[in-house]
This record gives structure tokens, sequence and C-alpha cells, in this order.
């Protein structure tokens, strides 16, 4: 079996190891774990103009098949990060899944159906792609500082810092941080120094996934099957990637021997069946049984977790990579505001609160489906049974078939918001994410809002529907309007925001929204940044 | 909205007799399928969660109910 793309970095000595225990280096903040969430996260602070240690036990990227589904909101997140269209560019863009029931056509949907966004809802894309794009804008960033070999070995939180015992191939040296953000996956370290558990349910069927590299001329949908003829009462997954490589994911019951069943002389008949012909190459072969698991507080201290050391979910609906991304984008702008002294530590509890409801909800919308394709009794496969064959004559069962239901960004219950005090028929609700709408320049430029929100102070944004009379002290804003710099051709963004005349969104640095107003004021808009800062007083 | 438990039917037995006769000369398995299948059909019909909550709570408590006389005749004999 040919080995999937290993790009190896090389381990480096850094003179905070010629520091001994008691004189030990002292940085802002930690991330531990180079993976998707740890490099974004990196990324981001830096961009923020934070220096940033980034200790990663390995030294290459690119083994298993991991992630392969980044949604549109992860990927508006890499484009303010800089990386964005060049993963767009190496991925496979879709949008339209299909589920069959035997070989006939169940429904399909349409992720994205309307125009007018920069990013697509979706692509494909390996995650050593992902991760090696990530490296190289990394590499661009003097502020980061990349460890690879840097294993920590030991975690002590201290009254204002935390201190790390980190393992090299020179031996062992201490680090001192502000904030450790560990983002070092499932399988978390730091998780257990802190002493806390992950736990959840653990499904008993075992899924097959298997990399195989084919020309094919499939469309690039995602399909999905319920008790396909090719694998007979089981489900199967069928997934385009780039440099045609296809996701083939079949489920196999729970009483598969992964042993027996991971041999390529066994893999190879089922997917010659499903494919209808012999002309593949295996990328990768693995089985999983899947869990729904969380912690049941994501900070501890200065100890920050995000990403699949705080929660792990079942694949279905690429709610894994993907919300550990949205848990990144959420700590990054928080820290830096503690770390600037804009905002008091207290801050981070709102990312408690917000991406612990987000994992919830991901946990749930994960289980339904992975309950769904995998029913636990005799009468749950009746049900489901029930389900699949009233879907081929009724429109109710069709939306209660559940073979993955996709990301999409969470709207967050969270004290950060203003709630309305005006009324609004349409447009992203305070603690829901800024829609992007494409705009014009004044000399007719096309522009997306969202490249204009990027080209913002990675501050607060008052995104402004005209031209106000009033510039807000601290406060970056965006004027869109007949007489302002960016014009509304398409009269998608009134549509989107509902926006009135003089009518005014703030936008948090995340770009979710954190008020609105129909006549915004000095003072209503200074109330709303105080809140969203977690100024003490500002809190309801 | 609330569950309606007085009678909607002007000719109940009609309705019960609906029933029952869709079911006749069918397989146990074939009976639990179908009304697996009712269940949804109706369930949607209703389209009401809160209604289907505090309906699936009365079918369950005839299951306690049920169980509660099994056991009480268990200890008589």
């Amino acid at each position: 079996m040919p080995e999937p793309r290993v790009i190896q970095f090389g381990y480096r000595r850094h003179s905070d190891q010629d520091r001994t225990a008691a004189d030990a280096a002292r940085h802002p903040v930690v991330v531990v774990g180079a993976g998707p969430v740890g490099l974004t996260l990196a990324i981001d602070l830096a961009q923020r103009g934070h220096g940033v240690v980034l200790l990663d036990d390995a030294d290459r990227i690119g083994d298993g098949s991991r992630a392969i589904c980044f949604s549109k909101r992860s990927l508006e997140l890499w484009d303010r990060l800089g990386v964005g269209e060049r993963m767009v560019e190496k991925g496979v863009v879709w949008k339209v899944g299909k589920i069959f029931l035997n070989d006939d056509m169940l429904y399909r949907f349409d992720l994205l159906p309307e125009d007018g966004h920069k990013m697509p809802a979706f692509i494909n894309l390996q995650q050593y792609y992902a991760e090696a794009f990530l490296v190289d804008r990394v590499q661009e960033l003097p502020q980061i500082d990349l460890r690879w070999r840097n294993k920590v070995v030991g975690l002590d939180q201290r009254n204002d810092h935390v201190v790390l015992a980190i393992d090299t191939p020179d031996g062992r040296y201490q680090l001192k941080a502000d904030y450790v953000v560990a983002c070092d996956g499932a399988r978390s370290a730091l998780r257990d120094f802190v002493g806390a558990e992950f736990s959840g349910e653990v499904f008993e069927d075992q899924f097959l996934i298997a990399d195989v590299k084919m020309t094919a001329e499939f469309p690039t949908e995602r399909w999905f099957w319920f008790d396909p003829p090719f694998h007979s009462g089981q489900s199967a997954l069928l997934h385009r990637q780039p440099d045609d490589v296809w996701r083939i994911d079949l489920q196999l019951g729970p009483d598969a021997d992964p042993a027996v069943e991971r041999l390529p002389e066994n893999v190879r008949p089922r997917i010659e069946r499903m494919l209808g012909h012999a002309k593949f190459d295996f990328e990768w072969i693995s089985i999983y049984k899947f869990q729904c698991r969380r912690m049941q507080r994501f900070v501890h201290e200065r100890v920050i977790f995000a990403g699949d050391s705080a929660h792990q979910v079942s694949p279905f609906g690429a709610r894994g990579a993907n919300s550990g991304l949205e848990d990144a984008e959420n700590v990054a702008w928080k820290l830096s505001l503690i770390l600037r002294g804009r905002a008091p530590a207290s801050l981070l509890d709102s990312y408690e609160i917000e991406r612990s409801a987000a994992a919830d909800e991901n946990i749930r919308a994960s289980t339904r489906s992975t309950d769904f394709i995998a029913p636990h009794s005799q009468q749950e496969r009746r049900m489901r049974q029930a389900v699949l064959t009233l879907a081929r004559e009724t429109e109710f069962a069709k939306r209660m078939v559940n073979g993955g239901r996709l990301s999409t960004p969470s709207i967050y219950q969270s004290p950060l918001s203003t709630p309305d005090s005006d009324s609004w028929d349409a447009g992203p609700r305070p603690g829901a994410q800024m829609i992007d709408a494409p705009l014009a320049t004044a000399s007719g430029e096309p522009i997306y809002l969202t490249e204009v929100f990027r080209q913002g102070s990675g501050d607060f944004v008052l995104l402004r529907s005209g031209v106000g009379d009033n510039d807000l002290p601290g406060c970056h804003s965006i004027a869109i309007g007949e007489a302002a710099p960016l014009r509304d051709v398409s009269g998608l963004f009134a549509k989107r925001y509902d926006a009135s005349e003089g009518a005014a969104y703030l936008l948090r640095p995340d770009g979710y929204v954190a008020a609105r107003f129909r006549k915004p004021t000095h003072e209503a808009v200074e109330a709303a940044i105080a809140r969203a800062s977690a100024q003490p007083g500002a809190l309801p | 909205m609330t569950l309606s438990t007085q009678s909607n039917f002007s000719d109940p037995d009609t309705a019960y007799r609906l029933v029952v006769e869709a079911h006749r000369g069918l397989s146990d398995e074939d009976s639990v399928s179908l009304d697996t299948a009712l269940v949804l059909i109706l369930a949607n019909h209703i389209g009401d969660a809160e209604v289907l909550r505090e309906a699936i709570a009365l079918a369950k408590r005839q299951l306690s109910n049920a169980t509660d006389k099994t056991a009480s005749t268990g200890t008589q004999k």
C-alpha cells in the first residue's frame, strides 16, 4: 500500500532549552499540538500581533485518513488567515449530497443554494494538505515559534502562569506561559495532566474507512447509501478528494473483526463490488468505532482545551475538524484582548459558554446520525426501515432520513451579545455569524464583504448601511451605500442584513454579530463593545 | 397545543375497526412494521413535538400499568 503524502520536518534546538528550570523562559501563549486547530490558532494569534510558541510531539504531518470536509465557515476563517484561497484551489468544491436506498435515489440536498458568497459550502481536502498549507503560512509569520519533537510531559498551574515540562531529543526543559491552549487531539495528554475526564458514548458498530486512488466519473457530490446492492444491509459513503483520491466509508456492523477486515485482500472485493471495477489502489485503510465524548469544562484555570482534546464526534456531518477550527477562532480574539489588557480574564468564560453549547449541538447531531445509520435495536431498525421506505413517496420521511447533518456554525446564546431592541425581518441576529455578500468599491472593483472584514483591524468592526456622521473611537467601520466607499451593487447586502439606511451591525473580531441597531448611537455601540469584551459592569 | 384525549371520532367503532382490519392476516412482524409506519405518518400529520411527547408519555403509562398488573397477578398465585 503506497504511503500517503508525508512531510517531514526537522527538530531544532531552541535557546530556551539552555535555561535552567528556575530560570525558564516565559511566553504569553503556548499552543500544544500542531494539527489543523493548533496551527490555525497560532496563525490567528500571530496575525493579532502575539508571540506564540507552538509545540508538537511529532515531526511530520500526513499520517492517516483523517478530516476531509472543510466547511464554508472554516474556509472563511482560513481566508482571514491568508490560506483560504489556496485551500479552495487545491480542494474539491462540492455542495450537493445524494442519499440512496438500494439503487434508488431518495433525495438530494444543496448546501449553498444561493450565489454571492466568496467561499463554497464545502471543500474536500486531505487533512495533510490543509496542515501543509497552514505550516507554510506559519513559516511566513516570525511571531510563531514552531517546535517539532517537543512533547509536553508535565504541567503545573501557578497563580499567574503555567509551567510546562517538555521532552525533546536533547532532553527535558521547562517553559512558563501566561496561557496554554491544548490542541493535542482526542488522546490529549494535557487533559490527563489537568485530571479531567473525557466521557460519552462509544458506538458499537465498526466502520471501514478507505482512501482509494482511481480515475472515476462519479460527480463531485456526497453519495450516501442505505442498504446498497454492493454492501447488503449496511451503509456506504463515497466522497471525492483531490488527486483522484476517493474516500469510501463502509459500515461493518458490531461483530466484524478489525484485524481481518483491514486486510487489503478482504477490503478489495467489497470495493470492487461498489465501484464495479478493480482499477484502483489503496492510499489508506483503517477500521473505526466512533465515539461522542466531551470534557465537562473546556477552561481549566490557564489551560484552555480546543478541538478534539475537548470534544469528539463521529464523522457523519463533518463536525470534528470544523468545530475545532471554530474553537480556535473563538479563543484567539479573546486571548488577544486579555493579553493586551483590553478585557479581563473572565472573557474566557464566554469561550466556555459558547463552545460548550456548540459541542453539545455537534454531539447531538452526530449522535442522531450515527444512531440512524447504526440502529441499536430491532425496533429502531424497523423505524429506520419505515422512514426509508416512506421516503420514496413522502416529503416528511425524506427529511427524517439521516445520513449526516452537515456542519453549520452555531448561533451563540452568549452573555457577550446585546439583545435586539429594534425589530428586524432578516439578517444575522446577535450571536450569529456574519453573512457574506458581494460588494463593489467606489471604482467598481468587485469585493466580498468577508474580504473587507478581513482587511479590518482584527478588532470590533461596525458594519454600517450608509455613511454615519459619527466615528466611534476604537472601532473600525465598514460603510456600504450610495455615497460610501463600498457599494451594494447587487442589493444582496441590504437584503441579507435587512439593512435600512443608517442601520449598523457590530461585529466581534471573529465575525460574529455582537449587536445591531437601526439608529446606532455612540453610547449604545460603546456599551455593546464593553459587553462583548466582558468589561466589569457591562455584563448583565 | 396539548394532546387531545376526548373522543374525536363521531363513530369511534369505525376508527377502531379500521386499525384492527389493517392488521388482519398479517404476521406479527408485519404488524409491528405496519404500526411503525403508521406512527411516523400520524406523528407527522400532528406535526407538534409537544403533543407527540405527551402521547408517548400516555402510551408509556399503559406499559407500566400493564407491568404492575402482571406483577400483582404473579404475587396472587
